[in-house]
């Protein structure tokens, strides 16, 4: 299978620090491909990087054959990237549905001139309300944000990112702050996007979801790749244990402890 | 006659203050230096028409050379972010008045007297300016509608995360600036052939925040609200000697008053009695 987003020798620095050090790997078209690793092993930052929200020192990124880590995000977008954010950026000021529509009318954003000549909304409507129902919380639709909970805005969050039709959806811990039931659905959900055509590359710290719907992960640590293939074969790697499930493990009792 | 004055005083200032309107209360980019564009709309109209050009010519003329103006400006809004925009703004309404200040050719301190008269009288001249002035009011609804007003929207909301919805938020931003800035000097043009006599005075500071304190009165972002506010405050001075006297202790009651107790201005108390009435209909 041909790589649909092929990372290759990313590496960004912030200060002294390698938060990426030479990073890269393939998504191929199709995958469902899980990035993990422990807190502050680069995932967001090798995210961002993909966005054009940080500007890598080294490294290309080709996007269905179009290198594309010279550009502003927003081209990036229009290229087919679908992005949700780690830490929900709803806009405050319109309810769930026209947060989505506004991401559904990205074929009338396009150009300022041309969304000048336009009014209607009724289809990017529509499709929101599709969209949030795809997601579990039509009930939502005319909520402000500052009316839902976190659960609520993830998934905005991630219709949102759907409404671009985006050939590459990037979710950065789209589960984080659901309970057990909510994010098994909604990795379901993601399940069903993949098996609908969208290529998905999902940043999960709840590892049972993330071995349970990923055929493909890429394991992170200390902004080096330690792993890289089969999620059962990857886990088996020492290495990967040892860095990932050991602070996993030490971070969980770290959280005990806490309570 | 004195009512004609008013109302055309009241017209060109409902078109200035919704021109920043525009940028400031639907993109979010604040400009404190706005009168400078009301100044180059008033200035190469003044020009113009003192030369012998037709006023039909000077008003398109004005918006051209204003929005040109703040084309170039509003690259400024790509680079630096709200309090940073304020003090660029600011930056440029003073290097207008320092510049117009040592031009002969723009008459310098004295500026420039005998703008020639429209020629079509003083109703109709009041009438031109009501006109353009509800075409801007009906312009501004419509675009606040528009998706152009959706992508404002999210722009001034959080233009990072407007981004990654795929807009361009930079091209937004300069088609604010050019629509904002070119409707300022449309409205300078107007004020230059009313009063027939445009000096560096009209597009001081003072005048910046004056228009400022319109939007922020009238509730940044809405277009009633702003109507609103921008007759009111511009026919006050005219109508009350001690208003035109404490003018700037007035507007800094006004905008203190207005941030402190009701910072979505006279729209949201509008929609609050508005409430409170409809409430009372369906409580009886």
């Amino acid at each position: 299978m041909d790589a649909l987003l092929s990372i290759a020798g990313v590496s960004v620095r912030f200060g002294g620090v390698d938060a990426l050090a030479d990073v890269g790997f393939d998504v191929p078209q199709g995958a469902l491909l899980g990035l993990i690793g422990p807190n502050g092993a680069g995932k967001t930052t090798m995210m961002r990087a993909v966005t054009g929200m940080v500007r890598p020192q080294a490294g290309s990124i080709v996007l269905d054959g179009v290198e594309i880590s010279r550009l502003p995000t927003h081209r990036r977008v229009r290229l087919g990237l679908g992005l949700s954010q780690q830490i929900v950026r709803p806009f405050a000021g319109m309810t769930a549905a026209e947060n989505v529509a506004l991401a559904a009318g990205y074929a009338k954003t396009a150009d300022p001139l041309r969304a000048l000549a336009t009014a209607s909304r009724t289809a990017e409507r529509e499709r929101a309300g599709a969209l949030l129902d795809l997601v579990g919380i039509a009930d939502a639709a005319d909520a402000l944000p500052a009316e839902l909970p976190l659960g609520y805005l993830k998934r905005v969050e991630v219709a949102r990112a759907l409404a671009l039709d985006p050939k590459v959806l990037l979710l950065d811990e789209p589960l984080a702050g659901l309970n057990t039931g909510e994010a098994a659905r909604l990795a379901d959900t993601v399940v069903d996007l993949n098996r609908q055509g969208t290529t998905v590359v999902l940043i999960e710290h709840n590892l049972s979801e993330v071995m349970r719907v990923c055929r493909h992960l890429v394991v992170l640590d200390n902004g080096r790749k330690i792993g890289d293939g089969d999620p059962a074969e990857v886990m088996a790697d020492p290495a990967v244990r040892d860095a990932y499930l050991g602070a996993a493990e030490a971070s969980g009792e770290a959280r005990d402890a806490a309570a | 006659m004195y009512e004609i004055s008013l109302l055309t005083v009241m017209s060109f200032s409902v078109i200035f203050a919704l021109s920043l309107n525009l940028i400031t209360g639907f993109c979010g980019q604040i400009s404190l230096g706005h009168a400078a564009f009301y100044g180059i709309g008033a200035y190469s109209a003044a020009l113009f028409t003192t030369d012998g050009g037709s006023f039909w010519l000077a008003l398109p003329l004005a918006m051209a050379v204003a929005g040109f103006f703040g084309f170039i400006v509003g690259f400024a809004s790509l680079r630096v972010r709200h309090d940073f925009l304020a003090i660029t703004t600011m930056g440029v309404g003073f290097l207008f008045t320092g510049f117009v200040r040592q031009q002969d050719f723009l008459g310098g301190e004295e500026g420039i007297a005998g703008i020639p008269d429209p020629g079509i009288g003083q109703i109709p001249y009041m009438l031109l300016c009501a006109a353009l002035a509800a075409a801007v009011i009906a312009f501004s609804l419509y675009l606040k509608r528009s998706w152009m007003g959706h992508a404002f929207d999210a722009i001034a909301t959080d233009e990072d995360t407007a981004r990654t919805l795929g807009i361009d938020v930079a091209r937004y931003k300069l088609t604010a600036f050019v629509f904002g800035t070119a409707l300022a000097g449309l409205a300078g043009a107007l004020f230059a052939h009313y009063v027939k006599f445009v000096e560096v005075e009209s597009f001081d500071f003072i005048e910046s925040i004056s228009v400022l304190a319109m939007v922020i009165v009238g509730g940044i972002g809405s277009v009633w609200g702003v109507v609103v506010a921008a007759a009111f405050l511009s026919v006050l001075p005219l109508l009350l000697q001690v208003f035109a006297d404490f003018k700037l202790l007035i507007y800094g009651v006004l905008l203190f008053s207005v941030m402190y107790f009701a910072p979505g201005g006279i729209d949201s108390l509008m929609r609050m009695v508005w409430r409170r009435i409809s409430g009372r209909r369906t409580a009886a």
